[in-house]
């Protein structure tokens, strides 16, 4: 086991300086250089913009500002906003619970329903059901979810009057953040002065209901997809027929001796969507103005600000990298055959 | 003798159909497939065909038609089948006008990840000590952005565009094509038939792209399909977010971009472009699926 994990492990870090590499290099590529950007319009005097290179390290060759960013990367110092002046870590920090509460949320969905579909779809083989699921997960799969956001704002916030249309908590609600996650907080909140803040938590849980279906569109499709024909698998082998034959209760058979058992694919696939996810977070929190990383890096970008797009990039490059590493591991304690591979 | 090899030839014609026809029979086996091909082969012709189709010019502003509904909506309009935009614009001539953009992307963008995609990973399968490893190593790195983040970065740098969307979705393309090309080049490579070629004395080039290549060629196909769908999708997504295709041309994802502020007035900006987006992609999906059942057997029961 402690193999399995250093040799995972002996992938990780070289892939993490890659992604450095790549974000060392994107920042370079701008047209002009980071001097010209942060001046914006105004024309700059030639020895002024020497002075301002040489400060920031820019004027030495690039291996050596390489070592440079490496150096305050491992010191944890991620660049300042130049719009803000407030850290990027901090800035990070602070958004990402957002981002994590949606997405936990969005994934919840996902994976309920999806394995219910799934399941469901299994064992009535070839039944309306079954041919429904398929057919509206392939729509899922297929579906531009900054459209889809868009419709089910139109239908259910605008029509119905049944959402918010965007946000995480209504404006007339002052409640001090403590955990980051705004359902916890409204609930935390409303125990301790329940007159000021009646009603924050239904609130809170009304603006992150479509944000949260969006998100977990995409996962739904994969997973009810997945578990289906996975669980179509399983259900052919002779143990189960054993299971069957020796009168164990239907229920029995499909959630203990099937599911189990299929689940180990849908698992990988399920650790797969975390990259989707933040993907996904990028149009859906434009979408629901869900003040969270992927508003923040779209947000950044139409700023220029370049220390926020490159180091914000590398965090999110460096959590999904460390999220697949821990599924790997996971992975290989719940199957032992994938441990032993080479 | 003539007469026994022309038995001996319909009789070899009868046991074995003609590839193409034996094709055509997996793949029209698949309903869905066949809808998708013929949605798309109308998509193709109106793209083509643009500016004979569409009924107005995609850019043209019609100040006395802002915003006019459907025509079989009340306040609509006959000349606009489809309603306005909020600058007077006819909807479905952009729509038209906007196929031949997404058509346009996703071909390229295939096309600029499949070539290299293939040369890559054939070099990884036949030089497995050093070059190999290397290429697949890279390719992780690029794995481990989600594409569409990637995409974002590469025209946060690059600067929003026709070309930049082009480059920024097939750079997130290509490591997928690298190791479906490796991976189903390493089984190839272990035949008979690539042992014999070489024998015989085949060169590098010759054993990678005459030997080898045309049997990777199905999961290829099928794959390459699929990333066409998703192609179309993350240029939508690229302009809905303003980083894509710039107004005022008639971009699909890019419509949506302005919609959102009539999102209580007028639906069809909102809905229309959408819709497009997801037949198209659906309809691409469903033909590749069609392929793999056509292509590949083996696939089949694969998720």
């Amino acid at each position: 086991m402690l193999l399995f994990i250093f040799r995972r492990l002996s992938v990780l870090i070289p892939t993490f300086l890659g992604v450095t590499l790549l974000t060392f290099g994107l920042i370079r590529m701008i047209p002009g250089d980071p001097i010209e950007v942060m001046v914006g319009e105004r024309t700059l005097d030639p020895v002024m913009h020497a002075e301002a290179m040489h400060r920031l390290g820019l004027d030495k060759p690039l291996p050596a500002q390489y070592a440079d960013y490496l150096t305050n990367l491992l010191h944890g110092n991620f660049g300042e906003s130049l719009i803000t002046r407030d850290s990027v870590w901090h800035e990070f920090t602070t958004l990402f619970p957002a981002t994590l509460e949606l997405a936990t949320a969005a994934m919840i969905f996902a994976v309920v329903v999806g394995l219910l579909a799934g399941v469901v779809a299994a064992i009535k083989r070839g039944s309306i059901f079954d041919h429904g699921v398929m057919g509206i997960s392939l729509t899922g799969f297929s579906m531009p979810i900054f459209w889809w956001g868009l419709i089910l704002i139109m239908f259910f916030s605008v029509k119905l009057g049944w959402t918010p249309v965007s946000g995480r908590l209504d404006l007339a609600y002052d409640i001090t953040p403590r955990t980051g996650f705004m359902l916890i907080d409204s609930w935390l909140a409303e125990r301790a002065d329940p007159s000021a803040n009646a009603g924050a938590f239904v609130d809170a849980l009304k603006h992150l209901i479509l944000p949260a279906i969006v998100l977990g569109t995409i996962p739904l499709a994969v997973i009810a997809r997945m578990t289906r024909s996975s669980m179509l698998e399983v259900l052919r082998e002779d143990y189960v027929r054993t299971a069957r034959a020796k009168g164990l209760s239907p229920a029995r058979v499909i959630f203990i001796h099937t599911l189990r058992n299929a689940l180990i694919p849908v698992l990988t696939v399920i650790g797969l969507q975390v990259g989707t996810l933040m993907g996904g977070a990028v149009l859906t929190e434009t979408i629901f103005s869900w003040p969270g990383i992927g508003k923040w890096l779209i947000d950044a970008i139409s700023r220029r600000d370049y220390p926020v797009v490159q180091n914000g990039i590398l965090i999110v490059a460096t959590l999904i990298i460390v999220v697949n590493f821990i599924v790997d591991i996971l992975y290989g304690i719940a199957n032992p055959r994938i441990r032993h591979a080479k | 003798m003539a007469n026994i090899v022309q038995t001996a030839r319909e009789d070899l014609a009868l046991t074995y159909p003609s590839p193409l026809k034996e094709f055509w029979q997996g793949f029209s086996f698949n309903k869905g497939a066949v809808a998708g091909l013929v949605f798309m082969v109308v998509v193709l012709l109106a793209a083509v065909f643009a500016p004979l189709v569409a009924p107005h010019s995609p850019i043209e502003q019609f100040r006395d038609h802002l915003l006019t509904p459907p025509s079989w909506m009340d306040g609509g309009s006959a000349s606009f089948l489809l309603g306005t935009d909020e600058l007077g614009r006819d909807m479905l001539s952009r729509l038209i006008y906007g196929a031949r953009l997404s058509l346009l992307i996703g071909l390229s963008s295939v096309m600029m990840a499949l070539i290299p995609g293939i040369i890559l990973g054939l070099l990884a399968a036949f030089f497995p000590k050093v070059l190999g490893p290397l290429i697949m190593r890279l390719m992780d790195i690029m794995m481990a952005l989600p594409s569409l983040l990637l995409a974002v970065a590469i025209v946060a740098i690059l600067g929003p565009g026709l070309i930049n969307t082009i480059i920024a979705i097939a750079f997130t393309a290509l490591p997928a094509y690298v190791r479906l090309t490796r991976a189903s080049a390493m089984t190839e490579l272990n035949r008979d038939y690539v042992t014999a070629s070489r024998v015989a004395g085949a060169g590098l080039v010759r054993l990678m792209f005459v030997t080898v290549l045309p049997n990777c060629m199905a999961p290829l196909i099928v794959h390459a399909t699929m990333s066409f769908s998703s192609a179309i999708l993350d240029a939508a997504a690229l302009g809905f977010l303003g980083l894509g295709v710039q107004p005022p041309l008639a971009e699909w994802g890019t419509m949506l971009a302005s919609a959102r502020d009539y999102i209580e007035r007028a639906w069809w900006v909102v809905t229309m472009p959408g819709l497009t987006i997801l037949l198209s992609v659906l309809a691409i999906n469903l033909m590749g699926d069609g392929l793999r059942d056509a292509l590949d057997p083996k696939l089949k029961r694969a998720a």
